[in-house]
């Protein structure tokens, strides 16, 4: 299974990178004469409604998937860190408040709080990138209060702090290096989750704004004429299957390798 | 064994399981034989880890998935359940075998009351809920567990450790089993609980009049309790008989030198106290010879390239030495 | 179990006040104007200021906050723009849908889930078991839009076998059942995959407990012992992973709405929002982040009720 996942997340990485080698068709130009085309060889995966390649679009679209999953990742994970640490580190009164602000952060279905930030600030990629922190922020921070927790009465951090070390010294040279770990798996967990919001959100129409393509705003296009021809909608959905597959598969693995605890067999 | 005693209830012969374990293969009985007088109350004693629980779940027909049993049959009541078909196993579990586990507090299932459990093992018995319940309440108040009817109703954690023990001995006497196995039904209560489950199964014992088969490393115990009593060490009997023989004329090294080092039996203060040297063999890579070898003071030659068969060392006592004689 | 309740509620009736807070106080931090984005363009800047005043934006936002808990608490979540009801009216008419459709969307889920999990726990190891737990990860993995365009594709475009559009005929219930058939299962099979692990988990930890050798002991049958003993003890967490399960299901809910043209109040917020129908898209968000916060809570005081250890001492 590691194995499978590893190569599609290759593969996608591979087409994302290398869009304009593998394709020479522009995703954008439209060639209206060439429309609902199905898959050939002139044309990978078929065109659209409006005679754009697939096969081009979809490379293109991987470009904006992977630069919102790594984007949001970082920031989502920078901040996960910080709260979870401030949390767990710092007074009660501090960890109950941001407890009760995650938890009330938490308690949005993820698509309602799309829809009502995108209400309020228009859709665009920023827009993507901001339900995306604020959806995958909770979780890491949590799982850093709780590790940080567990450290904080760990002897090695006891015996820094009677020493006098800094709060920034503990926090940043004993804990963190501690807690990364599990940390990172969690977070190549949730790259399918990633992949997954910001496609919802570009085939609700809140994302990138057309023309520029992106996978879920392709799937879209090909929900919307599907009677006229199921390809590109077969198109749309392909690539989103292959990337949350793979990195799922790679992130279950990678789990099972180097976190027996997160193990679900006994 | 006598001429004219009945036949035993439970009689095993030539035992032996291997559990295949990624050490290698773990000989944990090794052609045990014993036998449990029918209407008597045989007790088997041994360190941990000389193969006491493996006897008893390859006696249930429960031994677990990698171990299996590589030779011997353990005939009980005429019935080899070695041969027998996992249904007619099923069959005889809770109806003419019963069990009474080590630890009570995780023996009972947490989220069903006590009723529950009590009266769905009664399920072969074709009585009506009613009628099952009555007979619950019934064995609850024999093992001396107040206002019986209402506590049916409650979960195993509204019960102390001792009650729940006793819970489960009413639930091994409602089979109305022709063997009842207690598997170191006290090594996890303290002593006065103990002395009072101890007198309990005396008194059922009489009163019902099955077979025990009691394990436990409490040599005190087994002398108050028990008919007759066989020795185990490190996956063999190393010798059974009487109750008289073992504790006054101990025959085995082994056996000696447990009743020698059992706290129960020290008379004068001292700052050591005794045991025997050495450590147990590994069973995934056996001696040759005799298992006991390496820590006995009374061996020769012999003892190293030849393992000992049992053999009688007085009427009904037998010993697997070569050296061991009858007299203390 | 009566201080735990009481302790739990309070703790979600908390938690959805500071929410609704945090939802009133996006408008303030979010820069830009949002009167300029929910009217669009086109508007004048009388109409933005007219906006302002009639929708409180322009007051501090303490106020704002006070004034939206003094509405909600009344049931007033606003007025619809284009329709000029109530909002609560609006969104009232259609949660029915979307109810229905999670409901059948767990159904799907437990009813699948719960056996495939039992079976794969008793059979561990087997070529059905490596099989199923494939199958979980992948339908965990793939979004549910996803799942339902390619259904509706294959199921309804191609092979016509179920319909398209719609919630079925009012009234007709056989019809209705018919129309959820599609939805229900993509918004569902995501959680068949996360309960069949689950319960899976579970059963082994169970299976491998004293209690469970105790009961073979006694000679039940392995039915007994799976269903009545094992799984009884099985179920607890994953009825909390449930309650969790319909947050994410509620989202499943608007991509299975818009896919199928199902009416529901998924249909009804992507609609205004495209409308820019501001006050039913804050009143929707409400009620089914309030439905969310609810159903967890149930699920976490179900899942206390349904173990008697903790049942007894809280």
């Amino acid at each position: 299974m590691g194995a499978l996942g590893l190569a599609l997340v290759l593969a996608v990485v591979f087409g994302a990178l290398f869009a304009d080698v593998l394709s020479h068709y522009n995703p954008i130009k439209l060639a209206v004469r060439d429309r609902f085309l199905p898959p050939g060889f002139e044309h990978l995966l078929g065109t659209d409604q409006l005679g754009r390649d697939l096969f081009a679009r979809v490379l293109h679209g991987g470009r904006i998937a992977l630069w919102v999953a790594l984007v949001s990742t970082s920031m989502g994970l920078a901040g996960g860190l910080v709260l979870g640490m401030a949390a767990g580190y710092g007074p009660r009164w501090l960890d109950s408040l941001l407890i009760l602000l995650l938890d009330a952060l938490r308690s949005f279905p993820t698509v309602m709080l799309a829809l009502a930030l995108v209400t309020l600030v228009g859709p665009s990629l920023g827009a993507v990138v901001l339900v995306v922190v604020l959806a995958i922020l909770p979780s890491y921070a949590r799982v850093v209060r709780a590790q940080t927790l567990s450290l904080k009465s760990a002897e090695f951090v006891l015996s820094a702090r009677a020493l006098g070390a800094p709060v920034t010294r503990v926090l940043g040279f004993h804990i963190l290096p501690n807690i990364i770990g599990p940390l990172l798996i969690l977070v190549s967990m949730d790259i399918p989750v990633v992949i997954t919001i910001e496609a919802g959100m570009s085939f609700l129409g809140l994302g990138v704004r057309p023309p520029t393509p992106s996978w879920g705003s392709i799937l879209n296009d090909g929900f919307a004429f599907i009677r006229e021809s199921p390809w590109p909608a077969i198109a749309g959905g392909l690539p989103i299957i292959v990337a949350t597959l793979g990195f799922t598969f790679l992130g279950e693995t990678l789990r099972d390798e180097f976190d027996p605890k997160l193990r679900r067999e006994p | 064994m006598k001429q004219d005693a009945p036949a035993p209830v439970l009689a095993v012969r030539d035992l032996s399981v291997d559990f295949r374990t990624a050490r290698g293969r773990l000989r944990a009985l090794r052609h045990v034989s014993l036998d449990v007088p029918r209407g008597g109350i045989m007790g088997l004693v041994g360190e941990s880890g000389c193969g006491k629980s493996t006897l008893i779940s390859a006696v249930l027909g429960l031994v677990a998935a990698n171990g299996e049993v590589t030779s011997g049959e353990i005939r009980f009541d005429g019935d080899d359940i070695v041969a027998m078909s996992p249904e007619r196993l099923r069959a005889l579990r809770g109806d003419r075998l019963s069990v009474v586990f080590q630890d009570p507090m995780t023996a009972l299932n947490p989220v069903l009351s006590i009723g529950t459990q009590m009266t769905a093992i009664q399920y072969r018995t074709g009585r009506s809920r009613d009628e099952r319940q009555a007979r619950a309440a019934e064995m609850l108040a024999r093992v001396k567990i107040p206002d019986p009817k209402a506590r049916l109703a409650q979960y195993p954690h509204q019960f102390s450790g001792g009650m729940r023990q006793r819970i489960c001995i009413a639930m091994a006497l409602l089979a109305e089993p022709d063997l009842l196995i207690a598997d170191e039904p006290t090594t996890a209560l303290d002593a006065t609980l103990e002395v009072q489950v101890i007198n309990l199964l005396k008194e059922l014992q009489a009163e019902f009049g099955c077979s025990v088969l009691f394990i436990s490393h409490h040599l005190g115990v087994v002398a108050e309790l028990c008919d007759q009593v066989a020795v185990m060490y490190a996956g063999e009997v190393v010798e059974r008989g009487s109750v008289r023989d073992i504790f006054h004329h101990a025959a085995h090294p082994y056996a000696r030198k447990l009743l020698e080092c059992d706290p129960g039996r020290i008379r004068t203060a001292t700052r050591n106290l005794p045991s025997i040297p050495g450590e147990l063999p590994d069973l995934a890579a056996l001696p040759q010879g005799c298992i006991f070898r390496a820590r006995c003071d009374r061996s020769v030659e012999r003892c190293a390239s030849e393992a000992p068969a049992e053999r009688e060392v007085g009427e009904g006592h037998l010993a697997a030495c070569h050296v061991a004689t009858g007299a203390g | 179990m009566l201080a735990y309740a009481l302790k739990r509620t309070g703790l979600a009736v908390i938690i959805t006040a500071v929410a609704l807070i945090m939802l009133i106080s996006m408008i303030q931090i979010i820069p830009g104007d949002p009167a300029a984005v929910l009217l669009g363009p086109l508007a004048s800047p009388t109409m933005r200021a007219h906006f302002r005043v009639e929708m409180g934006l322009d007051q501090p936002v303490v106020i704002q906050i006070a004034r939206f808990f003094g509405r909600v608490v009344t049931g007033d979540l606003g007025t619809d723009v284009l329709t000029n009801r109530p909002v609560l009216t609006t969104v009232a008419e259609q949660l029915p849908f979307t109810l229905a459709l999670i409901a059948m969307g767990i159904v799907w889920s437990a009813a699948l889930g719960v056996p495939m999990g039992c079976y794969a726990a008793i059979h561990r190891g087997s070529l059905i078991d490596r099989l199923a737990g494939l199958l979980s990860v992948s339908v965990i993995a793939v979004p549910s839009f996803v799942i339902a365009i390619y259904s509706l594709l294959i199921f309804s475009v191609a092979l016509g076998w179920f319909p398209t559009i719609g919630a079925g005929e009012n009234g007709h219930l056989g019809d209705q059942l018919y129309h959820l058939v599609l939805p229900s299962l993509a918004v569902g099979l995501g959680w068949v995959g996360y309960l069949a692990r689950i319960v899976r988990a579970s059963m082994l930890e169970v299976l491998g407990e004293n209690h469970i050798r105790m009961a073979r002991a006694f000679g039940l049958s392995e039915a007994t012992i799976t269903y009545k003993y094992a799984l009884k003890i099985a179920i607890i967490p994953t009825v909390v992973v449930l309650g969790i399960g319909i947050g994410n299901m509620i989202s499943g809910a608007v991509f299975a709405e818009i896919v199928f043209a199902r009416p529901g109040v998924g249909k009804l917020i992507y609609d205004s929002v495209v409308t820019r129908n501001y006050p039913v898209v804050m009143g929707a968000v409400v009620v089914t982040t309030g439905f969310y916060v609810l159903c967890t809570l149930a699920a976490d005081l179900t899942a206390a009720w349904l173990d008697p250890r903790v049942r007894q001492n809280l």
